[in-house]
């Protein structure tokens, strides 16, 4: 692994996290109603097409009706899931103080509970970052998606586990905050968990509820088609999400860290691993908004709490900074980042490191200056 | 309806209905409570009448409550205290007399840019500053500058009920021309039994004079002593009355409403320990002053709404720590308690979770 602390001196460190506390303060300081119109733009946009897939599927038996309506529930609950819901609940737009963008208040269209996916997400993996065995993130607690994970027969599923993973995705989800592998490590008891299932059981069953009982029932004889419908909304939202979300931070070149490395960190050395533990998609403005702007994981890692719609504005900045200190930037088209990610998955399901060759360079910038100290 | 809209409820999960039908118009929700401003008229130079009418939910309210009304200024939510000025007889209408501060954020802003179509947020009615029920024979209503909203809101109340009592109305303002509601009052104190005493600090032209005192009371109201008596004004005007009735043993008698935090008299000499905000992580050294201001300092924006201990708008967790009340000096120390910002001061090391 690469020694995290040797990378910058511990004065280029303090500098690099001042200039990156500066470039927060002014983004937070700009804030105002340009930044609400846009989320409640994209609010109104989803509820439409959400309005819009249940309607069509009224109609679902007009293949073309079906179709169009599968398409509009798939970008709804993409749109809910991603560039509102995981943004809203970041705290983004707490300082609106509108209780329907309230970090705390808002629920999204997934069947994993806010409540439970806020402690696991926002505290847990922001906080520890690629951190073996303290970022629940990685791997999920099912796959095998660091060499420095150390190798069990299990893992030789690693590639199947994936593919149900990303079909299966909100289930995973949902049931990621069970923490199933340390209950069964003795780690944690399964009754710590009690208001954590009770909460799930909830959610859940609201949830398949209205996509799976309420709403076929109501299209009366064309229950089966509605219903193939939602769940093919579902499942697109699922893989989508899958993507995006394992492209942020497995793709080869992205690194993880120790328990110890990070010991005491400094706020500019908090900065350092959220850069080198993510990875940016490039895209077009379309495809950042359907990616959460999760295509800018590594601004987002920076700044969790700052409105995603700034990520693209202040990217160029976070690069500049970067370049400046020798940081590597990691980013890469969708194809090839998730090829990345696929080929790591296979060659850890094998023992060994999978890292036969040093680390890949192929999405990496290039130029990276390793020895910048 | 009530049934359709508890299956368009479950269909609409999780998002519940509200948040759909406002997209056709914000005014349809059926469980906020939202209010359309139908008018706007500046009676004096420095305030502003806002006539609303209140989406479904609203429940009506009791003369002299208040209520927190929200106003998005610049994206973000403000929220603060006003009593509604009209009868409390007159369903689906509410009225607003809000007076600008000279550096005040929402009141300024209403004054200058409210209009008709414009969507405020509602609470709920609040507060315990109301007329018992049966009403009173005989009572004397002390307003001053725009303090008359909730004490006005009562006079129109008994007015539609056609009350015959004994009621005088002793309003303070600077000049004549800083008195809303000028001809309804008049209207008002010509009725059997009302009577409308203005005074005016500056200028003539009221049948009083010069501040408040015991004169004035006796001229206004002779029978004050057997009279309830209901007070609403700045901060002077409520210590000379409160001080007049303390020593004629009557402090029973009067009910005092705030519009403005009374001036906080706080030691911080002693201050010690350091201030968490955990949701935020920021952290600073106790100062010794309220938390909400200790928050503000620190550059967070947590919500609040009347600064003074009563619409519990800024109410949030305290994890760990002891604080003061600065109302009753009263220490508590419980963990995951719910505290108010505003008036709570820190005693040692505090963790808030905001
Ligand atoms: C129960 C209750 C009922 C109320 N009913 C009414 C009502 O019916 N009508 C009404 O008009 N008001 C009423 N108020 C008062 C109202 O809630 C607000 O406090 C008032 O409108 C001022 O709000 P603001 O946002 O304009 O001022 P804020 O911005 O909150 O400022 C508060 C005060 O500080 C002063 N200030 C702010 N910044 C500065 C600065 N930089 N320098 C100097 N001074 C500064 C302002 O001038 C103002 O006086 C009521 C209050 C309560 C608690």
């Amino acid at each position: 692994m690469t020694g995290l602390q040797d990378r910058l001196t511990p004065q280029q460190v303090e500098d690099f996290g001042r200039e990156m506390d500066e470039l927060r303060q002014r983004v937070v300081a700009d804030l105002g109603k340009s930044d609400v119109d846009y989320i409640q733009n994209v609010i109104k946009i989803q509820r439409s097409l959400e309005i819009s897939g249940r309607a069509l599927l009224f109609a679902g038996f007009f293949p073309p009706a079906w179709i169009a309506g599968v398409g509009a529930l798939s970008l709804s609950k993409i749109l809910d899931n991603m560039e509102i819901g995981h943004n809203v609940m970041h705290g983004q737009y707490d300082w609106t103080r509108d209780p329907a963008l309230s970090s705390q208040r808002f629920e999204w269209d997934t069947v994993a509970p806010a409540e439970n996916w806020r402690h696991s997400h926002n505290y847990i993996h922001h906080t520890y970052t690629n951190i073996l065995d303290k970022d629940r993130d990685v791997g999920y607690g099912i796959l095998r998606i660091d060499p420095e994970q150390k190798w069990h027969p299990y893992y030789l599923g690693n590639p199947v586990y994936a593919v149900v993973l990303a079909f299966m995705f909100q289930w995973g989800v949902m049931l990621h905050d069970l923490e199933f592998d340390r209950v069964v490590k003795g780690e944690r008891k399964w009754s710590e968990f009690a208001e954590v299932r009770k909460r799930m059981l909830r959610k859940a069953s609201r949830q398949v509820g209205k996509d799976y009982v309420l709403f076929p029932l109501l299209t009366g004889p064309l229950a089966p088609l509605t219903l193939l419908g939602n769940a093919s909304a579902n499942v697109v939202r699922n893989l989508w999400a899958f993507s995006i979300i394992f492209c942020g931070h497995f793709p080869a070149d992205v690194e993880s860290f120790t328990e110890q490395e990070t010991e005491n960190e400094s706020r500019g050395q908090w900065y350092l691993r959220q850069i080198l533990g993510s990875a940016n998609i490039t895209g077009g403005p379309l495809f950042h908004l359907l990616s959460g702007n999760l295509s800018h994981q590594i601004e987002h890692h920076l700044f969790p709490d700052i409105p995603a719609c700034r990520y693209p504005k202040i990217a160029p900045e976070v690069r500049a900074i970067c370049e400046k200190y020798g940081l590597p930037y990691h980013t890469g088209p969708l194809h090839k980042q998730l090829f990345s990610v696929a080929k790591k998955i296979v060659k850890l399901a094998l023992p060994g490191s999978g890292r036969a060759n040093a680390p890949e360079p192929s999405t990496l910038n290039r130029d990276r200056n390793l020895e910048a100290a | 309806m009530g049934r359709l809209a508890a299956l368009a409820g479950t269909l609409l999960t999780p998002h519940g209905i509200d948040r759909y039908l406002e997209l056709i118009d914000p005014m349809l929700v059926r469980e906020e409570i939202r209010a359309e401003v139908t008018e706007v008229c500046r009676q004096t130079p420095g305030t502003v009448t806002l006539t609303l009418r209140p989406s479904r939910a609203w429940p009506g309210f009791t003369a002299g409550q208040y209520v927190r009304v929200s106003v998005d200024i610049n994206g973000v939510r403000r929220t603060r205290c006003y009593s509604p000025a009209g009868s409390a007889h007159r369903p689906g209408r509410l009225e607003l007399t809000i007076r600008a501060h000279d550096h005040g954020l929402v009141s300024r802003y209403l004054h200058r840019a409210a209009r008709q179509g414009l969507v405020l947020g509602l609470s709920r009615p609040e507060g315990g500053f109301t007329l018992p029920d049966p009403r009173p024979e005989k009572l004397l209503l002390i307003s001053g500058g725009s303090g008359i909203t909730p004490v006005l809101s009562m006079l129109r109340t008994l007015a539609d009920e056609d009350h015959r009592g004994d009621v005088t109305l002793l309003h303070y303002a600077a000049t004549a021309a800083d008195v809303p509601y000028r001809e309804e009052l008049e209207r008002l104190g010509a009725r059997p039994g009302t009577r409308v005493v203005l005074a005016h600090t500056r200028g003539g032209a009221g049948r009083l004079r010069g501040r408040f005192g015991e004169r004035h009371l006796k001229e206004a109201a002779p029978w004050y002593r057997d009279a309830r008596t209901y007070l609403c004004g700045p901060e002077p005007l409520r210590d000379a009355v409160a001080e007049l009735y303390a020593d004629a043993g009557l402090s029973e008698r009067l009910h005092t409403e705030e519009f403005t935090p009374p001036s906080m008299r706080l030691d911080t000499s002693d201050a010690s320990g350091r201030v968490r905000f955990t949701r935020s992580g920021t952290e600073a050294a106790n100062t010794g002053r309220p938390l909400l201001e200790q928050a503000e300092a620190a550059g967070l924006n947590p919500e609040h709404g009347c600064r003074m201990g009563i619409c519990f708008s800024c109410t949030q967790v305290k994890a760990k720590g002891a604080v003061r009340d600065v109302r009753s000096g009263e220490v508590s120390d419980d963990e995951n308690e719910e505290i108010q910002l505003c008036i709570s001061v820190p005693v040692g090391d505090v963790e808030i979770d905001c």
